[in-house]
C-alpha cells in the first residue's frame, strides 16, 4: 500500500492524511474547495504529540481528481458517512476501504453505495482541529483493523503496519467484531456511569456488597450489552465485567473520557458510545432501558452548560 | 392543646409559626441549630413571601425541656427522624406524632418510638434565609391519617388538622392517607433524582423530550409499586410534574436533591427513590429505574470523599 485517499479531514482524517503523507502518497477528499486548495497550498500542521508540516500529493473536492488510491480511510463523523459513501459510488473501484467510525455498523453503511473490499476500523486517538491546515495530537491509542467484505486479516495486518510506520499506533485483528463489542460495552458503561456519578473507574465499579452499592448497576448495564451482542450474532472477545474488575482490582483510578469531558463541561462522546449499544439494541429487538435511561441522562447533563 | 415541631427547617418553621398565631394551642419548636433557635426565641418566627406571619413559638435545643405534648410534627430530613424521634419521644408519651417529611419510611422510624402515629404529607415549600427568617416560596396542602401499623385515633388526626387549618396551613384528615403521600413520593422520586445528575432545573427536565419520558418511565415503576399495594393515587402525579414545570410555578426551582449535590450535603434519595425500591421488592415489582437512579446518586455521594 503505497497510495492512500483521506476522505474527510476532520481532527481524525487530518492525523491519517499528516502521519501518512511521512510514508505513503496522501490525497485528501474535502467537503469544501477552500479547505482542498489550503492543503495544497499550506499542507498540514500537527502540532502537540508531534510537532510536523505534511505535504500532501493532492487535495480535492472531486474524488474523479484526484489518483487512483490502493487504500481509503473514511474519517468523517459518524453521521455524516452515508453521504460521504454516496459521493464515493463510482469511484475507487480497486481501492480497499476503511471507514473509521465510532461506534458500530460503518461498514454497512459504506456497503450500500458499492461494492468496494472493506477494512473494519475503529480509532480510539484523538486531537483538536485549529484550523483546515492545523490540527494537534493529543491522546495517541491506537486503531483497530480487521478484515471485513472481500479483504483477509493479511490485508488488516498490512494497513496496521503502514499506519504504525507512518507515527501512529495501531493494531491488526483476525477478526475485530468480538474486540470491538467487548471494548463497546465496557466502554459505554464506565463512561456514562463515571460521567454521571464523578466518580473515576475505581472500586466503586465492582462493589456488590450492599443493595446500593455500584458494582449491580455497572453489571446490569454489562448484561444489557450482552444481550445486545448475543443477539447482533457476536461472540465477546473479553467479558466487558471482568474488564472491569481487573482494571478497577489493581487499585487504578482511571478517569474516563467521558468524565474529563463532563467536568470540562464539553460535549461527550456518549452519542457514538452509548448511543450505537442502544442503536443495536433497537436494531435487534434487545431492550436496553438502563443504557436509554443514561444515554438521555448524559445528554440532559450537556443541556445544562449549553 | 401543646404541639412540638420536632426539626424546624423550613418546613418545620411553616407549621411552627402558624400554629403559634392560635390563641388555643401552645407550640415548642425543637431544632438542633442554636442560631435559629435563639434567633426564633429572641425576635420571634418570621415567615416571608407566600405569606408574611410572625409567630412566637418557644423554641429549644434541649428535649429536657419539652412539656407533654398532645402533638407532634416531625419535620426533619428524613435521615434524621430516628434520632430526632428518639430524643424527644418521652413528650408525646399521652400524645400522637405525626410526620410532614418528605419520602417513605418515616412513619416506621417514628413507630419505633412512638405509640400513635399520624401519616402526613405536605406540599408548601420554602427555605430558612437567616436564623429565625423563613422565606415561604409555595402554598400548598397537607394531609393527615392514621399510621395503619400503629395508628392514631382518626379524631385525633382530625383534631391536629383543624389547628392546621385555623393557622393558615390548609389541611384534610383522612382515614387512608397513602395516597397524597405515593403521589408526592412518586412526583420527587421521578424528577428530584434527575436533576441532581443533570444539574437541570424542573423546567429544563420537562422540556427534554428524552428526559421527559425518563421521568414517565420512574412515573410508572412507582404506580405500579403504589398499585400493588392498593394504593389509590389521590391524583395523576404526571399531573403535578407537568403542573410544576410552568414558568410561573417552579420552572427555575431546583430539586432540593440537586441542591444538596451542589451543596454536597447528604441527599434524601434512600427514602425517595430507596423508598420505592424497598416497597417493590416487598410486593415483588421489579423498579429497574429507580435501582439504577437510586444507584447513580450514591455513587455521587461516594465521589465526594475521594
Amino acid at each position: 500500500m503505497t497510495r492512500v485517499c483521506v476522505a474527510g479531514a476532520g481532527v481524525i482524517g487530518s492525523l491519517f492524511a499528516a502521519f501518512l503523507s511521512r510514508v505513503a502518497e496522501v490525497s485528501v477528499l474535502t467537503r469544501r474547495e477552500e479547505h482542498a486548495r489550503a492543503l495544497t497550498e499550506n499542507g498540514l500542521r500537527v502540532s502537540g504529540r508531534a510537532d510536523f508540516v505534511a505535504r500532501v500529493s493532492a487535495a480535492a473536492v472531486d474524488p474523479a481528481a484526484l489518483p487512483e488510491p490502493e487504500l481509503v480511510i473514511l474519517a468523517s463523523k459518524a453521521n455524516d458517512l452515508d453521504a460521504l459513501a454516496a459521493r464515493l459510488s463510482g469511484s475507487f473501484g480497486d481501492a480497499i476501504l476503511m471507514p473509521v467510525q465510532n461506534g458500530l455498523g460503518a461498514d454497512e453503511i459504506v456497503a450500500r453505495h458499492g461494492d468496494w473490499r472493506l477494512l473494519s476500523s475503529v480509532t480510539f486517538m484523538s486531537g483538536t482541529r485549529h484550523s483546515d491546515t492545523h490540527v494537534e495530537y493529543i491522546l495517541d491509542t491506537a486503531t483497530w483493523i480487521g478484515p471485513d467484505r472481500g479483504t483477509t486479516g493479511d490485508e488488516a495486518r498490512e494497513a496496521a503496519a503502514l499506519i504504525a510506520a507512518s507515527g501512529l499506533k495501531a493494531e491488526a485483528f483476525d477478526e475485530l467484531r468480538p474486540a470491538l463489542w467487548s471494548k463497546l460495552i465496557f466502554n459505554a458503561t464506565v463512561n456514562a456511569v463515571a460521567a454521571l456519578t464523578g466518580l473515576p473507574h475505581d472500586f466503586h465499579f465492582g462493589q456488590l456488597e450492599r443493595e446500593t452499592d455500584l458494582g449491580h448497576l455497572v453489571r446490569d448495564l454489562i448484561d444489557e450489552g450482552k444481550a445486545v451482542a448475543a443477539a447482533a450474532g457476536v461472540e465477546l472477545k473479553e467479558d466487558p465485567w471482568e474488564m472491569n474488575m481487573l482494571a478497577t482490582r489493581r487499585g487504578f483510578r482511571h478517569y474516563p473520557s467521558m468524565l474529563e469531558d463532563v467536568e470540562a463541561r464539553r460535549t461527550t462522546e456518549v452519542d457514538m458510545i452509548t448511543g450505537a449499544l442502544v442503536r443495536e439494541g433497537a436494531r435487534h429487538g434487545v431492550a436496553v432501558p438502563l443504557h436509554t435511561a443514561l444515554l438521555r441522562l448524559v445528554k440532559g447533563k450537556e443541556a445544562s452548560w449549553e | 392543646m401543646t404541639v412540638c415541631v420536632v426539626g424546624c427547617g423550613a418546613v418545620g418553621s411553616l407549621f411552627a409559626a402558624n400554629l403559634a398565631r392560635l390563641d388555643d394551642v401552645e407550640v415548642w419548636a425543637y431544632d438542633l441549630a442554636r442560631e435559629h433557635v435563639d434567633a426564633i426565641n429572641r425576635n420571634g418566627l418570621r415567615l416571608t413571601g407566600a405569606g408574611e406571619v410572625t409567630g412566637r413559638p418557644r423554641a429549644t435545643s434541649d428535649p429536657a425541656e419539652l412539656p407533654p405534648c398532645d402533638f407532634g410534627i416531625v419535620a426533619t430530613k428524613a435521615m434524621h427522624t430516628d434520632a430526632a424521634v428518639a430524643a424527644t419521644a418521652h413528650a408525646f408519651g399521652n400524645g400522637c406524632v405525626a410526620t410532614v417529611q418528605n419520602g417513605l419510611g418515616n412513619e416506621e422510624a417514628i413507630a419505633r418510638h412512638c405509640e400513635r402515629v399520624i401519616r402526613g404529607t405536605t406540599f408548601p415549600a420554602g427555605k430558612i434565609v437567616a436564623p429565625g427568617v423563613v422565606q415561604w416560596d409555595v402554598k400548598g396542602d397537607t394531609t393527615f391519617g392514621p399510621f395503619e401499623e400503629r395508628p392514631a385515633p382518626l379524631a385525633e388526626a382530625e383534631r391536629l388538622a383543624d389547628a392546621c387549618t385555623r393557622g393558615g396551613m390548609p389541611t384534610a384528615a383522612v382515614a387512608d392517607a397513602r395516597g397524597p403521600q405515593w403521589r408526592k413520593v412518586i412526583f420527587n422520586a421521578a424528577t428530584n433524582p434527575l436533576g441532581a445528575l443533570t444539574g437541570l432545573t424542573h423546567g429544563r427536565v420537562c422540556e427534554q423530550p428524552p428526559l421527559r419520558r425518563l421521568v414517565t418511565q420512574l412515573v410508572d415503576e412507582g404506580k405500579a409499586v403504589a398499585a400493588a399495594q392498593r394504593i389509590e393515587l389521590d391524583a395523576d402525579p404526571e399531573e403535578l410534574i407537568d403542573y410544576a414545570a410552568r414558568p410561573e410555578v417552579a420552572y427555575d426551582h431546583k430539586a432540593s436533591m440537586l441542591q444538596d449535590i451542589e451543596a454536597r450535603r447528604p441527599t434524601e434519595v434512600d427514602y425517595l427513590n430507596g423508598g420505592i425500591v424497598g416497597f417493590g421488592r416487598r410486593h415483588g415489582v421489579a423498579t429497574p429505574g429507580h435501582d439504577s437512579v437510586w444507584a447513580l446518586v450514591k455513587g455521587v455521594e461516594a465521589s465526594w470523599a475521594q
